[in-house]
């Protein structure tokens, strides 16, 4: 084991994908840290439980900016490096019926695609052979699961000796200290609860669906453009599937609206219908930590340095947001997403 | 000086807040743009408590007039409820008023519409109501209160273009002194001139700009668009000619070649 850099951990607040990420970077550099969650697992109470896990950055350009493709790019050989299962199959982006001029102009704005066509279809997913005439194909992306990856990172870290503390950090000198100082930092990874302190952060409501239909078996993760609803399904294996996300203005996490669950459900059934015989095992609701420009920041003020803003991107972000905060805190680099606070 | 109940607006570009990239980039299109109002679509979910307050305040910070729109509405009731709910959240008296008769096209139900535009214009309401280039619908709208008019230019979101020319022509013309905004169904910023020119008052957008790969950019476009269709119509086009004439006399010229 590396030489600790600081013999005072570094405290960390929030166990969810950012938290958990940020940990396992800094003790896999040799820097002690300590874990504060008010929940000792990770869990339904953190957004991340109910991501899709798609690590997905060439898709998520179409309406994502620049950063995101390229510190998304980091996402799965970092995943992989921690033990995950990573499961690089591609993604598959396809319409309905008269929508397939959406597939052009999402063609345009994206890379690293081919098109796809009937034949090129069934070989990919033979379930839905016949059904589509054409698609793209984006054959470097990759997805895993997400509570199988926190539970790899909180096992993990355990196994270091680093178990997530339920009690928070008393803070004795909020204000005090220099950049560069490690000493005494608390990072706090708290995603939307950290809006009562970064007044410019909101939160995006999403809803999303765990179904299993054992008639229907996909390969890769596969994304129904609409002009109205974009639509994602993750295969969880064992006939299990993630249906999601709605994306709306809005911080409640708690009332998945009829009208959402129709909208998620009508898509999945309009991609193959036996989708229409699926049992429901799951509907989730949280609203995603974002900020204006729905790209990440790293931003200090004294002794915190906030680590927030992950928006829809939490797996596919959260190892190079982690990478760029620990060469801040451990080598004084000033990270690309930092910015002032202006508070 | 055209009014919109009594208020005159800076620009005659009329921007909706749904589907783009970020709440940024939002705020970027309506900087290029010069956009005087926002649309913003009342959710029953995020109304009544402090869950859409983030973005709200994002909206208020544009420092435009806002529209509250009863998108998704497909009853009279429904649009009513919807428009109360707005005005609290908004504090303003004006609605887009859209009521949804066929859930595919978008089409507004006309006759629910009439219904929802007369409670409404009686409870005090700014009525801003979402109709087709149909003339007796126009009429009825008006008769149930409404000072301002907004037919479609194509269904929403389709990016067509005038899809009846002769029928807005033919509206523009029958209403001489109703204020008219061209309401959805434009893709590009020659649209929004044509219809200036045609001599509606006003165009309003949403996804033609929040789905370009640049909104910003096409915001802007749709911004100057609107300004030289305006200018244009106040300039007394020429009227075209049926045969090609020479501007100025050949007679008297030394050379011909």
């Amino acid at each position: 084991m590396t030489e600790p850099l600081s013999t005072k951990p570094v405290r960390i607040i929030g166990a969810g994908v950012a938290g958990l990420c940020l940990a396992s970077e800094l003790m896999s550099r040799g820097q002690r840290v300590e874990l504060h969650d008010r929940h000792d697992e990770p869990g339904p109470h953190a957004c991340s439980w109910w991501a899709g896990g798609m690590l997905a950055p060439f898709c998520e350009g179409e309406t994502a900016e620049e950063p995101v493709v390229r510190f998304g790019g980091e996402a799965a050989g970092w995943w992989h490096q921690k033990g995950v299962e990573v499961t690089q199959q591609g993604t598959l982006v396809l319409t309905l019926g008269r929508d397939t001029r959406e597939l052009d102009r999402f063609a345009r704005r994206t890379l690293h695609h081919q098109m796809a066509d009937a034949d090129m279809i069934a070989r990919l997913e033979p379930t839905l052979a016949n059904r589509h005439r054409r698609g793209l194909f984006f054959e470097t992306e990759a997805h895993l699961t997400p509570r199988d990856a926190l539970a790899m990172l909180r096992d993990s870290l355990a196994q270091q000796g680093v178990a997530i503390t339920r009690t928070m950090p008393v803070d004795q000198n909020p204000n005090g200290g220099t950049d560069g100082e490690v000493d005494n930092l608390t990072i706090d990874c708290r995603g939307l609860a950290a809006a009562d302190q970064l007044d410019d952060l909101r939160g995006v409501k999403g809803e999303m669906m765990v179904l299993r239909c054992p008639d229907i078996t996909l390969n890769r993760p596969i994304r129904l453009l609409h002009p109205r609803f974009p639509i994602y399904i993750v295969p969880r294996g064992d006939g299990v599937f993630m249906l999601g996300a709605t994306q709306i203005e809005s911080s409640d996490r708690n009332r998945a609206t009829a009208r959402s669950v129709l909208e998620l459900l009508s898509a999945a059934y309009a991609l193959h219908p036996a989708f229409g015989e699926a049992e429901i095992l799951e509907i989730g609701v949280d609203a995603r930590p974002a900020f204006a420009d729905n790209l990440p920041r790293i931003r200090r003020r004294g002794q915190t340095v906030f680590v927030n803003g992950l928006f829809r991107h939490g797996f596919l972000l959260a190892p190079a947001v982690a990478r760029m905060t620990a060469d801040y805190i451990l080598n004084n680099q000033r990270p690309e997403i930092m910015d002032e606070d202006n508070r | 000086m055209t009014l919109f109940y009594g208020t005159e607006l800076p620009t005659r570009l009329m921007l909706g807040t749904s589907q783009y990239p970020s709440p940024a980039i939002l705020a970027d299109a309506f900087r290029r743009s010069k956009a005087s109002v926002a649309t913003v679509s009342v959710r029953r979910e995020a109304a009544g408590e402090a869950a859409g307050e983030g973005f709200w305040r994002l909206v208020r910070e544009l420092d435009v007039q806002v529209l509250p729109n009863t998108a998704g509405c497909h009853s009279a009731d429904e649009a009513i409820t919807t428009a109360r709910m707005a005005r609290e959240l908004f504090e303003t008296d004006w609605i887009k008023l859209e009521v949804i008769g066929h859930a595919d096209t978008l089409q507004p139900d006309p006759f629910e519409l009439v219904t929802a535009a007369r409670q409404l214009s009686q409870d005090g309401f700014k009525v801003f109501p979402y109709t087709t280039e149909d003339i007796v619908l126009a009429d009825r709208l008006l008769d149930a209160g409404c000072e301002v008019l907004m037919p479609w230019g194509a269904p929403i979101g389709t990016g067509l273009g005038i899809i009846n020319r002769y029928g807005l022509e033919s509206l523009r013309a029958q209403y001489p002194d109703v204020p008219m905004v061209i309401d959805a169904g434009l893709g590009l910023p020659s649209q929004a001139a044509d219809v200036m020119e045609m001599g509606y008052d006003a165009v309003l957008l949403n996804t033609a700009v929040a789905k370009a790969g640049d909104p910003a950019a096409m915001a802007e476009a749709f911004g100057m668009a609107v300004t030289a269709g305006q200018m244009a119509r106040i300039a007394d086009p020429m009227e075209p000619r049926d045969m090609a004439a020479p501007s100025t006399p050949l007679i008297g010229k030394a050379f011909l070649e």
